[in-house]
């Protein structure tokens, strides 16, 4: 089939798309856009968290076909040019990046738990976050880099990016 | 010289942490090449026999299909003694798993729907793949054999001593299998041209992968171009190449230049890539009425695997860590068909503190002495067994201040008696230890570019640590300038040799490599350098080796709460306290600290991967199966250490900090979950039904 959809805000098509291969597939091996990770497959990790229509899922759980004509918003989209959004730079400040691996879909996972709640508690952080493994971290500077970013956004909506599209 | 550290700078960001967040790091898998194909690997459902035929027809149908390959038209690779880069060379399987061809096709899709179509025949043999100890199976590895082995140790008369002690413990631990699980799965992409063969593969060692696979191949090392920028974890699963590798390479040389492209699924991992090998502990401790050891006895037995010997020597753990004068350290194997257990995470260490940390404990209710103050009476003054000076050792240190951290004063050493609600409450300790290596060989380029830019180059792997950024601010002190004017370049064996991302040794050793550059360089071109100026040089000797026992240390504390009516077992507090000479970065090194506790953390509650002995795989091999602690299953985890200056470990005062967060953890879980019950687990992971009685 040919796939068409907005990513990170741009129209993209795809061609010779088999409907049932996964939308993280259509977008690391069609798109050019390898920020979303390949890392269980099954939806366990979340390594591959991106938006569609504004709803975090697993893309490896999306077929292809499923993402026609939507928006999809994904790591590569969180930063506004040069400039990071308030969870990529809290990520950074509080060393919350070790391999780097379950990052892209943590920090999708994170903008759209601030969006949704601006003051979130350890307790909802961690309830949010549970299904984004990190083998390397331990955690606790995910737990500190996002009370940071929702510090910072002043407990008012969003981190500042555009991934999740225009969201009203 | 010692204290606790109230860290001042957070220490520079990690220089690729922009890379990162952003998506636009690239790992092996992402690299951009033109036209690839992609592979899918054929593997061997049974666990030991032979392949008596295959018939392909079906799968080269498949629309977009350009290769299977199998043992039949696979090219003869060199035997270079690794089993595992062996591939597709007989028709023989030894495990369950083992990869026996591959399809190469268009898209990845195309190729796993046409390897579902092999048909593949097999002439069944009995295999053996139920880990237990059995005469049969189990034999003492040749310590000679290899510089990586300790043999068997006696001394005095453990016997004798345990019969006299006022205090004793024989006890019995268990651990399971456990498998690394890397974010990053395991992946390369292979191509082969005029110039030779370029892996971008995801590795703890470009040059290791490279001074195995040329010769696998029958090439010059020159020819094999290793490219690895950035690794999404590792934890020892990448240290070796494995099979893949060797898989992915043979494959392209049958495309024509095409590059090809694999990386293992989840699954395939629990078979293809290494795994922490199952143990059985015995620890007999003897001790007087003060509570001082007069005899320790450690055996271990580990799996390994008949078709590649593995050994990790859990029982070690016992050889240097307290005095005794009576000691008996053995390590046995029992071999089994099953795939080759490798390096995870602290290995021995891991294992072994869980035995010995758990049996002090036992041994402290028993002789009703504080567990941290039975750890301080039995302080050596030496190195036990080799007699040496410690470079450096601050366990009492790390045990006293974290006591002090803990509230370890107010516990109540009474097991059993505190209940909140539904929760049964208690603490735990465990000392923690890990040898300070140093991997000599390496070498390191330093270049001033112009204007005091200068441009470091060194072949070593950052596989998520923080090796860049540590190692960018030891070349910017070497050189005396600001980190922002120097360029790391790292990764790949177009920079000069480096040795393997291991045994916590990376900081250590090319750290030293870089500071040593620079010094040669120093000396070469002097201060004020011409643009261009370039010299390439590698650390000496470290004429302090053998002279001192090097190790860094370590105290872990836990509060557990063990649910009264499930047995639910969260550790809602953890804190680690270190000594490990230099911390090069604090806000690097915290996260690995912090990462090595929640994988003890996660050892000690959750992950085993359970083998069914009738086939010889692992049930649970996806991260369904397979738990790996979670953020929710984490609670407080608290990180400190010691500021320790140590000048004999090497030229930097660096010890590794990788693995020893992670030895400890489970023993003081553990040790908190019996003051929490007055039940004692022995066998790990300590799962609800075991506390249930």
């Amino acid at each position: 089939m040919r796939l068409n959809l907005t990513v990170n805000g741009r129209a993209m098509t795809a061609d010779d798309v088999w409907e049932g291969e996964s939308l993280l597939y259509v977008l690391r091996e069609r798109l050019g856009l390898p920020g979303s990770k390949n890392a269980c497959e099954q939806g366990e990790c979340g390594s591959c968290t991106v938006y569609l229509d504004r709803v975090p899922v697993c893309a490896c759980l999306v077929a292809a076909g499923q993402a026609q004509d939507r928006e999809v918003g994904t790591v590569e989209g969180l930063a506004d040019g040069e400039e990071l959004s308030t969870v990529q730079r809290a990520f950074i400040d509080e060393g919350a990046v070790q391999c780097g691996f379950c990052t892209p879909g943590l920090l999708v996972a994170a903008d759209d738990l601030i969006e949704r709640v601006p003051e979130p508690s350890d307790a909802e952080i961690r309830e949010a976050l549970a299904g984004n493994l990190c083998r390397c971290t331990g955690y606790e500077k995910i737990m500190a880099a996002v009370r940071t970013a929702a510090e910072r956004s002043g407990g008012t909506s969003g981190s500042g990016s555009s991934a999740g599209g225009d969201r009203t | 010289m010692t204290g606790a550290t109230r860290a001042t700078s957070p220490g520079p960001e990690r220089i690729e942490g922009h890379a990162k967040v952003t998506g636009t790091a690239r790992y092996a898998f992402e690299h951009p090449v033109a036209d690839p194909l992609y592979l899918h690997p054929l593997r061997a459902t049974i666990a030991r026999g032979r392949v008596t035929s295959v018939d392909t027809t079906a799968a080269e149908r498949v629309d977009g299909v350009r290769l299977v390959l199998t043992h039949h038209n696979a090219e003869a690779l060199v035997p270079i003694g690794d089993p595992e880069l062996a591939v597709l060379q007989s028709d023989e399987i030894a495990f369950r798993g083992q990869l026996i061809g591959a399809v190469v096709a268009e898209t990845q899709e195309s190729a796993a729907h046409a390897a579902d179509l092999v048909e593949i025949r097999y002439e069944r043999m009995a295999h053996d793949s139920d880990f237990r100890d059995d005469a049969d199976i189990v034999y003492t590895p040749d310590a000679d054999a290899s510089p990586m082995l300790s043999p068997d140790l006696e001394e005095g008369d453990v016997d004798a001593a345990l019969a006299d002690a006022a205090f004793t413990v024989d006890a019995t631990y268990t651990t399971p299998t456990e498998h690394h699980n890397p974010l990053e799965p395991h992946a390369v992409i292979a191509a082969w041209d005029d110039d030779g063969l370029t892996l971008h593969d995801s590795n703890q060692g470009s040059h290791l992968v490279r001074d195995l696979i040329a010769p696998l191949f029958g090439v010059d090392k020159e020819r094999v171009s290793v490219i690895s920028p950035h690794v999404g974890g590792a934890f020892g699963s990448k240290g070796m190449p494995h099979g893949h590798v060797a898989l992915t390479a043979l494959a392209a040389r049958h495309t024509a230049g095409r590059p090809v492209k694999y990386a293992l699924s989840r699954t395939q991992m629990f078979e293809l890539v290494g795994y922490r090998p199952p143990t059985r502990q015995r620890v007999r401790l003897g001790a007087d009425r003060e509570g001082r050891l007069v005899a320790t006895e450690h055996d271990s037995l580990e799996q390994t695997s008949r078709f590649k010997q593995y050994a990790e020597q859990s029982a070690s753990a016992s050889r240097e860590m307290y005095t005794s004068p009576n000691r008996r350290v053995t390590n046995r194997l029992a071999a089994l068909d099953v795939p080759a257990p490798t390096w995870m995470r602290a290995p021995g260490e891991a294992g072994g503190m869980y035995a010995l940390e758990s049996a002090m404990d036992e041994l402290a209710v028993s002789a009703g002495i504080d567990p941290v103050e039975l750890r301080l009476r039995n302080e050596p003054e030496v190195a036990p067994v080799s007699g040496l000076p410690f470079s450096s050792r601050n366990l009492p240190a790390c045990l006293r201040e974290g006591a002090e951290r803990f509230g370890w004063h107010e516990r109540d050493p009474r097991p059993g008696v505190r209940r909140e609600g539904d929760w049964l409450v208690g603490t735990g300790v465990a000392a923690s230890s890990f040898p300070s290596l140093f991997f000599p060989g390496s070498l390191a380029t330093i270049r001033h570019e112009s204007g005091g830019k200068y441009r470091v180059e060194i072949g070593a792997v950052d596989i998520g640590t923080g090796s860049r950024t540590a190692l960018t601010q030891l070349a910017a002190e070497a050189l005396e300038v600001p980190v922002e004017a120097v360029e790391l370049w790292l990764g790949s064996t177009e920079q000069p040799h480096a040795s393997l991302a291991g045994g916590s040794a990376g900081t250590a050793s090319w750290g030293s490599t870089v500071v040593e550059a620079v010094r040669a360089f120093r000396t070469e071109h002097g201060h004020d350098p011409v643009s261009g100026a370039e010299t390439t040089a590698g650390a000496g000797k470290n004429p302090d080796a053998g002279e001192y026992a090097m190790h860094s240390y370590g105290a872990q504390f836990a509060e557990v709460r063990v649910n009264a009516d499930t047995g639910e077992v969260r550790v809602p507090r953890m804190l680690g306290v270190f000594a490990a000479g230099r911390i090069v970065n604090p806000r690097t090194a915290r996260s690995q600290f912090l990462g090595g506790m929640t994988m003890g953390i996660s050892m000690a509650l959750h992950e085993h991967s359970v083998v069914d002995e009738r086939f010889g795989h692992v049930v649970n091999h996806d991260l369904a199966g397979y738990h790996i602690a979670g953020n929710a299953d984490v609670g407080s985890v608290e990180v400190d250490w010691i500021d320790e200056h140590d000048p004999h470990v090497n030229p930097v005062g660096v010890k590794g900090i990788g693995e020893i967060g992670i030895v400890g953890t489970a023993a003081a879980i553990g040790n908190a979950a019996h003051h929490a019950t007055g039940v004692r687990v022995r066998d790990l992971p300590l799962t609800p039904e075991k506390f249930l009685r």
